[in-house]
């Protein structure tokens, strides 16, 4: 089956809208946030009119309802990402997720698993968003451990010929993006977690970036741990998940403690219910949760393949055609060979910030700048770049005004 | 078209052309600035000798309006005692946040009042800023060493 983009965009609202004085909305920012379809907006307003009440608390009917909502949807992704129900946890987002890990395993103590001490190793990668770089970065600082990485080359690929003294018997953690949201790169992962698993260590994928555009199943990949975050998959904002094999989840010390997460709690002393609720103090975000059910229903109504497949086709034909523009540049793989769909780009000596305003003149939404990858954009020896990032509502005619635009750019500070 | 408010021509002009755009050797103070958000990055000697500015020089990188804004700084605020300066200051401080309610004193910001239309971008501000934000710092800096 083929997706038909001009029909998925009845579905999301916000293209009723036009933009700057009447022009149609042609949105290229679904790697910062995707737009949401009404099935999504309806179940998540549905949960406030119908069924609020605090999940797992009460003993009434709507309490009983909540709980139900918020159950359902942790087997919605649980079946999304092929793992088991009590390996879900929800967060607020994956930035949360991440900072989840990093303080979980910086409070094992000695003789857990997760344990951390000076002259242990932690790996990441040049082209890991700040928000999987920041919270190892630190955690190294706390513990002693040692921060690793892997390089990116010109052509914006991971460079893994040194794999072997990247990740070594020191190694205990391995956190690495999926897909970058400024190259589009997607990290070939089996040889990695090979590797990682080999010496011991843990692999943490940052799916933010594949979840939303590509099938991915947990089982498949040998991973440990994977996060990602709901706003980038047409669901809503303020919800997060966070994936990790059963065992380990049970290992791993909580982060945050209060209501919910606990089993008994004394004056003195407190103990930790079973996971996901470990990870999950307070109430939640209720209504998120049921929206991202139901974000991932739609997804996988018209399913991830075909989503994959549209984005693979039109990632080709806006590489062919910016490449056709002149003094363009790509910043990333200019083929579509492990690929995904955000397109980062220069354009002479136009600042980025001053093209992405003209675009947005044109009614045309990128984003600029460094996109929270600043070791990223040094390293490819750019200031910043623009970025066009496609989803399942894009097609060949918002490229078409893109690359219209562009032109009309250079003339203008030309 | 509703661009031009925001790109004016002295702006592209001062973009290409960026006035004062090496750093001197000799300064009273030293500051480097950034914008996170977007990454722009300036660096901006300054000295004052018997309370005037006499030389602001800077080097950059980043969009057309943080980097023009700068130069016309430069321009603008060259030769002034530190009171004008501070005035000058003040005012075109004020133009930004006005949200286009305040269309700016032109007799006090000459070339500065083609950074008005900026007012009704909320995410362009910063960018005319920066260098604005920078000298406040080096003032401060350089009084506080001559003191
Ligand atoms: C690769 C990657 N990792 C992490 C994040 C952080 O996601 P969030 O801001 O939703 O927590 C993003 C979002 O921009 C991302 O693209």
């Amino acid at each position: 089956m083929t997706l038909d983009p001009s029909v998925i965009r009845k579905d999301f609202p916000i293209f009723d809208r036009t933009i700057r004085d009447g022009k149609k909305l042609v949105y290229l920012d679904s790697g910062a946030t995707s737009q949401k379809p009404n099935f999504v907006i309806d179940a998540e307003s549905d949960f406030y009119r119908n069924h609020n009440a605090a999940a797992h608390r009460g003993a009434h009917q709507l309490a009983e309802e909540a709980t139900g909502a918020i159950e359902s949807a942790r087997v919605v992704v649980a079946n999304f990402l092929g793992g088991a129900i009590d390996e879900i946890v929800f967060t607020k987002s994956s930035t949360e997720a991440l900072n989840l890990l990093a303080y979980s395993i910086g409070n094992a103590s000695a003789g857990n698993l997760f344990h951390l001490q000076p002259g242990d190793e932690i790996v990441v990668s040049e082209m890991e968003h700040h928000a999987n770089l920041i919270p190892w970065q630190q955690l190294a600082k706390r513990t002693g451990a040692v921060l690793k990485w892997f390089e990116v080359n010109d052509s914006g690929r991971l460079d893994l010929s040194n794999i072997e003294s990247v990740i070594t018997e020191r190694t205990k953690i391995v956190a690495l993006t999926h897909q970058s949201n400024v190259l589009g790169t997607i990290v070939p992962l089996a040889e990695i977690a090979k590797r990682t698993h080999e010496v011991g260590a843990f692999f943490i994928l940052d799916a933010c970036q594949s979840v939303p555009h590509m099938p991915v199943n947990v089982k498949a990949l040998d991973i440990d741990f994977l996060v990602f975050s709901g706003h980038k998959t047409v669901g809503p904002t303020g919800i997060g998940v966070l994936w990790g094999r059963a065992n380990l989840l049970n290992h791993l010390p909580p982060f945050l403690f209060g209501g919910s997460m606990i089993e008994t709690v004394t004056m003195t002393d407190a103990t930790w219910a079973p996971a996901p609720r470990k990870f999950e103090a307070g109430v939640p975000n209720m209504a998120q949760i049921v929206g991202l059910g139901a974000a991932l229903n739609y997804l996988s109504e018209i399913g991830m393949e075909n989503i994959h497949q549209h984005e693979i086709a039109l990632t080709k034909y806006t590489l062919d055609k910016l490449q056709e523009i002149d003094q363009l540049r790509i910043v990333g793989p200019t083929d579509t060979n492990s690929r995904g769909s955000a397109i980062s780009f220069t354009l002479g000596q136009i600042h980025p910030h001053d093209l992405g305003q003209y675009l947005d003149s044109a009614g045309i939404a990128v984003r600029t700048g460094h996109h929270c990858a600043w070791p990223l954009t040094r390293k490819m020896g750019v200031p910043a770049t623009t970025r066009a990032s496609l989803y399942l509502y894009n097609d060949e005619s918002d490229i078409d005004a893109l690359v219209a635009a562009t032109l009309d750019a250079q003339k203008y500070f030309a | 078209m509703e661009l031009d408010n925001l790109y004016q021509e002295v702006i592209l002009d001062h973009y290409k052309r960026p006035q004062n755009k090496k750093l001197a050797t000799i300064f009273d103070a030293q500051v480097h600035h950034v914008n996170p958000s977007c990454g722009d990055e300036i660096d901006l000697n300054l000295l004052i000798k018997n309370e005037v500015v006499t030389s602001i020089t800077w080097d950059g990188v980043g969009c057309s309006i943080s980097q023009a804004s700068v130069s016309i700084l430069t321009d603008l605020l060259i030769g002034k005692s530190i009171t004008e300066a501070y005035a000058i200051h003040d005012n075109f401080v004020t133009l930004m946040q006005s949200k286009g309610a305040f269309s700016g004193d032109e007799s006090v910001l000459e070339d500065a009042i083609a950074f008005a239309g900026v007012s009704k971008y909320p995410a362009r501000i910063k960018c005319a800023l920066l260098g604005w934000m920078a000298f406040k710092d080096a003032s401060v800096q350089a009084q506080a060493n001559l003191n």
